[in-house]
């Protein structure tokens, strides 16, 4: 039977590769690979997983040098050869095996104001948003984000600068920034602005070419840079500091 | 450095890359019209001293200079080394201080013909 050779991240942020060979399948995922070894090879292997169905973001890890999210990533697709290297995502301390510590990656979603803030209640009427607004298209474009934390894996800019809010908590932002039902636009702009923020992206684009739900936080990023700087301009942010 | 003078910076250098951009263009168009046209080096100064023009022209290349590449390299020591701090913003504001003063003055000897 043919065989995959499997290379998988063993320790946390000490530690190696550990070789193991799995029988290759029809069809199988690279998170059916991973486990099949944990049931199979090493019943000690940590990783996350939960729907396996490309919804809950947890499964996310490196693949052949590459972040992806690995329930609907074929081996095919990124194992020609039939040889598979997963280690744990990148710029996130990692607990056990492929096991990453994602508390910065949601942290940094709270700094970036990254929840809705409203000023209706239950007994109010609906909001009613024009489908075709500029506003509900932004929105629409960023808001389908499953938080695997690919794109923080993947950008050079988190790597550089650990201050950084990070693909996914500005994509975030963006999504509210443009929801017209908020009423915390100000203090979000305040809050994704200068060198810790949406300023220090460098439009290298990673996030938006490993997103695996095909969004664009680039874009998101650019229209805050904007946004900021308008709103710094005009003395709706940032007065007193 | 505050976050307002952060966002502003920000926006210098994007202003700065757009003023840039325009003055490289026109100074390769010039120098290749220069070499191709066989100028010597006395009969281009003969064209530039006196030329308000041309002085204005490279000024404002001089002042955009001046002010995108310390922006640029602030950020480019922030994430190599990991330095940030008002050393970085005294070191980079004193790069953009000096890039100004040697462009002018080679601006204002190409226009008035005094020794630079």
């Amino acid at each position: 039977m043919e065989t995959l050779q499997v290379r998988i991240w063993r320790g946390t942020d000490e530690g190696g590769f550990q070789d193991f060979e799995v029988p290759r399948q029809e069809s199988p995922t690279v998170l059916d690979v991973v486990t099949y070894v944990q049931r199979k090879c090493d019943p000690t292997l940590a990783y996350r997983f939960a729907c396996r169905v490309g919804v809950c973001g947890s499964c996310a890890m490196t693949v052949n040098g590459v972040s992806r999210w690995t329930c609907r990533t074929h081996v095919s697709k990124v194992a020609a050869d039939n040889k598979l290297e997963i280690a744990p995502l990148r710029n996130l301390p990692v607990i056990k095996d492929l096991v990453t510590d994602m508390q910065e990656f949601f942290d940094k979603w709270a700094r970036a104001r990254g929840s809705f803030a409203g000023s209706t209640t239950r007994k109010d009427e609906f909001a009613r948003v024009e489908p075709q607004s500029k506003e509900r298209r932004r929105v629409d474009a960023g808001i389908e984000c499953i938080g695997c934390g690919v794109c923080y894996s993947a950008c050079d800019v988190v790597n550089w600068n650990k201050d950084y809010l990070g693909p996914a908590a500005l994509n975030r932002a963006w999504t509210l920034v443009n929801d017209v039902r908020d009423t915390a636009r100000a203090a979000r702009l305040a809050a994704v602005a200068g060198d810790a923020g949406c300023h220090a992206c460098h439009t290298h684009l990673n996030c938006t070419e490993r997103c695996p739900k095909g969004l664009s936080p680039t874009a998101g990023i650019a229209g805050l840079k904007r946004a900021v700087l308008a709103a710094t301009l005009t003395g709706e942010i940032l007065n007193n500091e | 450095m505050s976050r307002r003078s952060e966002v502003l910076l920000w926006g210098a250098q994007r202003i700065s890359a757009m003023v840039l951009a325009l003055c490289v263009i026109v100074h390769l168009l010039t120098m290749i019209y220069a070499v191709r046209s066989g100028l010597s080096a006395a009969e281009i100064l003969g064209r530039t001293q006196g030329n308000a023009a041309w002085l204005a022209f490279y000024a404002l290349f001089v002042a955009s200079v001046s002010v995108h590449a310390p922006i640029g390299l602030r950020t480019i020591l922030s994430e190599t080394f990991n330095w940030r701090g008002r050393s970085l913003d005294v070191l980079t504001g004193v790069i953009g201080l000096s890039l100004a003063m040697w462009g002018m003055r080679a601006v204002v000897a190409v226009f008035s013909g005094g020794g630079a």
